[in-house]
């Protein structure tokens, strides 16, 4: 890590919100659904960034904000150190070649209506190039099909074939960071690997780098070399991916680590329930937003929002709370 | 699942393929094909039948019945293959063959008109949203609040004698009739917009009319073709209304509804039914063809029966 310290940034999200208004009458007090509300975060080149929460935490709608697919409400996007926040229309093409994004539901990305062949031509032709069918063929085998697979149609494909064509889609374009939007999620648990080695194996191959957005923290484990945890459209907790996992400091975090399953029989775990629901983003609590569900909380949690802070005395490691969980003492598994 | 499958099929062939297999859309085909020949070539077929929609045949009427044709099913005879007209002792046959001609030709040409500007601005308002899909919107609603008939008679009053009456008619029915598939096609590619291969395309970079005609529309043209189907009788039905109502074609064009409309009469006395008989059947014939056949294109791409065939 210390070594990559100084890389290329790929990606730069400045104090972002971004707020859905609800529909109402206009002399209703306006009311809008914090979806993110200020994130800062950002992406070096040969990273892979794990962005985890809970449904309803803001981690897709952070994704489509960074892809330019949302405008922010507030907030930059920088992309490869230019700010793109505000070029839209024809002037974002350049941009959409530097960042490309893999959906979650391969069924639903998938036009049914057009071969794989018209699929994966769509982002040449939106450059404004004609793609030779060695071209498409070269995509196709990168994600392990073949070229008898470009006359077929969406519909003659397993989920995690149709996967692996979005994922060519999104190489198309050679882009140097691939944003994934619960890309395995909607997969079989059997497939879900395989998938997941296919992005590892791009990564080596390419020197892509990688945001990867999932709820399933097994999956992010897997692949991820730096992690950060979202709760109701803001980062809780972000740092190296094996820090957070073995010595997490937010409760937020640690309640969500203990109920990942472990797979060992006899090893018994310290499971914190947490109880209640998240908060509505309209209205998410004053001071810190996970004061409601804390097991830690105080009268100040509801005073001010805490800001990210290096724990464990680590500058990469870096958590949101007035009470971080402690660095755990050395123990063996 | 992938490997075995012999050929690759677009999912708009195939359900064209499911089509070809249904019954009663294939009697419904048959029957279009049929009154579509009939209304190209009706000119041919009047010259065939030595006889014009024009000419008066008094002699064949009897007059201590007034007026009404001489001899059996309304005075059906080699010359008068369906008979003449009551009253004016007119070659049936000639008005039938004309008179559909006459209504499928407006029906089509209707139908056209509707399903362009109708599925253009369906898709549109749905993709772009906002106060563009709020106005649409409201236009849609606005047409179907309208008093459509009243409007149309009083338009047909008013608008003056050297208008072309067919001109007026698709006019009037195309102005009124686009919102209804507009609408259906704005709520259908809304739900195809939020789904993500809209978002993908726009990800990569595809231009908004690029999304509307390459990635929207060939999703959408099973269900535009389904309701132009099955718009096309309702047209006819229309067509036939207004005349019947005397505000379509005028005499002595001949048309369908006008037809219906004189034979009432001589229906209720029981004088001469035949004169409803025949441009009934025709009328009705071209309503149930191309309601099958409407039928037949809306099953072939209904996914629910898909697994059935």
């Amino acid at each position: 890590m210390t070594t990559q310290s100084v890389s290329e940034e790929l990606l730069r999200l400045k104090n972002v919100r971004k707020y859905f208004g609800l529909p109402g009458a206009p002399w209703r007090q306006a009311q809008a659904v914090k979806a993110v509300d200020g994130v800062n975060f950002v992406v070096r080149k040969g990273e892979t960034v794990g962005l985890v929460g809970e449904s309803g935490s803001g981690k897709s709608t952070l994704a489509r904000v960074a892809t330019r697919l949302l405008d922010p409400t507030q907030g930059s996007v920088e992309i490869g150190g230019v700010d793109v926040t505000n070029v839209r229309g024809r002037k974002l093409r350049p941009v959409r070649r530097k960042i490309q994004m893999v959906f979650q539901d391969p069924q639903a990305s998938l036009n049914p209506r057009q071969s794989v062949g018209t699929i994966l031509s769509t982002p040449f032709r939106a450059q404004g190039i004609r793609p030779t069918r060695a071209q498409l063929v070269e995509l196709l085998q990168q994600v392990g099909l073949s070229e008898e697979h470009l006359e077929r149609y969406p519909h003659e494909f397993s989920g995690g074939q149709r996967q692996r064509i979005g994922i060519a889609r999104a190489l198309s374009v050679k882009p140097d960071l691939l944003v994934c939007d619960e890309p395995v999620s909607a997969l079989d648990v059997s497939v879900q690997a395989q998938v997941l080695n296919l992005l590892a194996d791009l990564r080596d191959e390419l020197g892509l780098s990688y945001v990867l957005v999932a709820h399933d923290l097994a999956v992010v484990r897997q692949v991820t070399s730096r992690l950060a945890v979202m709760y109701l459209g803001t980062i809780v907790e972000e740092g190296p991916a094996d820090q957070v996992y073995s010595a997490p400091a937010h409760p937020y975090t640690k309640a969500l680590l203990s109920a990942v399953p472990v797979p060992e029989p006899g090893v018994e775990r310290d499971r914190i329930v947490l109880t209640g629901d998240v908060p509505t983003p309209i209205a998410p609590p004053s001071g810190c937003p996970f004061r409601t569900r804390c097991y830690k909380v105080q009268d100040v949690c509801a005073t001010v929002r805490p800001v990210l802070e290096p724990v464990h005395g680590s500058t990469e490691h870096r958590a949101a709370c007035y009470f971080p969980e402690p660095p755990p003492p050395e123990r063996t598994r | 699942m992938s490997s075995s499958v012999a050929a690759a099929v677009s999912p708009t062939r195939q359900a064209l393929r499911r089509a070809r297999k249904d019954r009663s859309a294939r009697l419904g085909a048959v029957l279009v094909v049929l009154l579509v020949l009939v209304a190209a070539a009706a000119p041919l077929l009047v010259k065939l039948s030595g006889q014009d929609p024009y000419t008066y045949h008094l002699d064949l009427l009897d007059p201590a019945r007034g007026n009404a044709p001489k001899g059996a099913l309304g005075g059906v005879s080699s010359d008068h293959w369906f008979g003449v007209e009551p009253l004016t002792g007119r070659d049936l046959f000639s008005i039938v063959v004309l008179g559909l001609r006459t209504s499928l030709t407006i029906a089509i040409v209707v139908t056209l008109v509707t399903s362009v500007v109708g599925t253009l601005i369906g898709i549109s308002a749905a993709y772009f949203g906002g106060w563009y899909d709020a106005v649409a919107s409201r236009v849609f609603d606005f047409l179907f609040g309208f008093p459509q008939l009243v409007f149309m008679i009083a338009l047909g009053i008013i608008v003056p004698a050297g208008f072309p009456r067919w001109l007026l008619l698709i006019l009037v029915l195309s102005v009124f009739g686009w919102a209804s598939l507009a609408r259906l096609i704005r709520n259908q590619a809304r739900s195809l917009v939020a789904r993500e291969f809209v978002e993908a395309a726009r990800s990569v970079g595809s231009s908004g009319w690029h999304v509307i005609t390459r990635e929207l529309l060939p999703n959408l043209l099973g269900p535009v073709l389904v309701i132009a189907t099955l718009a096309i009788p309702g047209y006819i039905g229309a067509e036939a209304a207004l005349s019947f109502l005397g505000v379509g074609v005028p005499p002595p064009t001949p048309s369908l509804g006008r037809s219906i409309s004189d034979s009432i009469a001589w229906v209720y006395t029981g004088a001469d039914p035949w004169f409803l008989f025949f441009p009934g059947v025709a009328l009705f014939v071209a309503v149930l063809g191309f309601t099958l056949l409407g039928d037949g294109v809306r099953d072939a791409f209904d996914v629910r029966l898909r697994r059935t065939t």
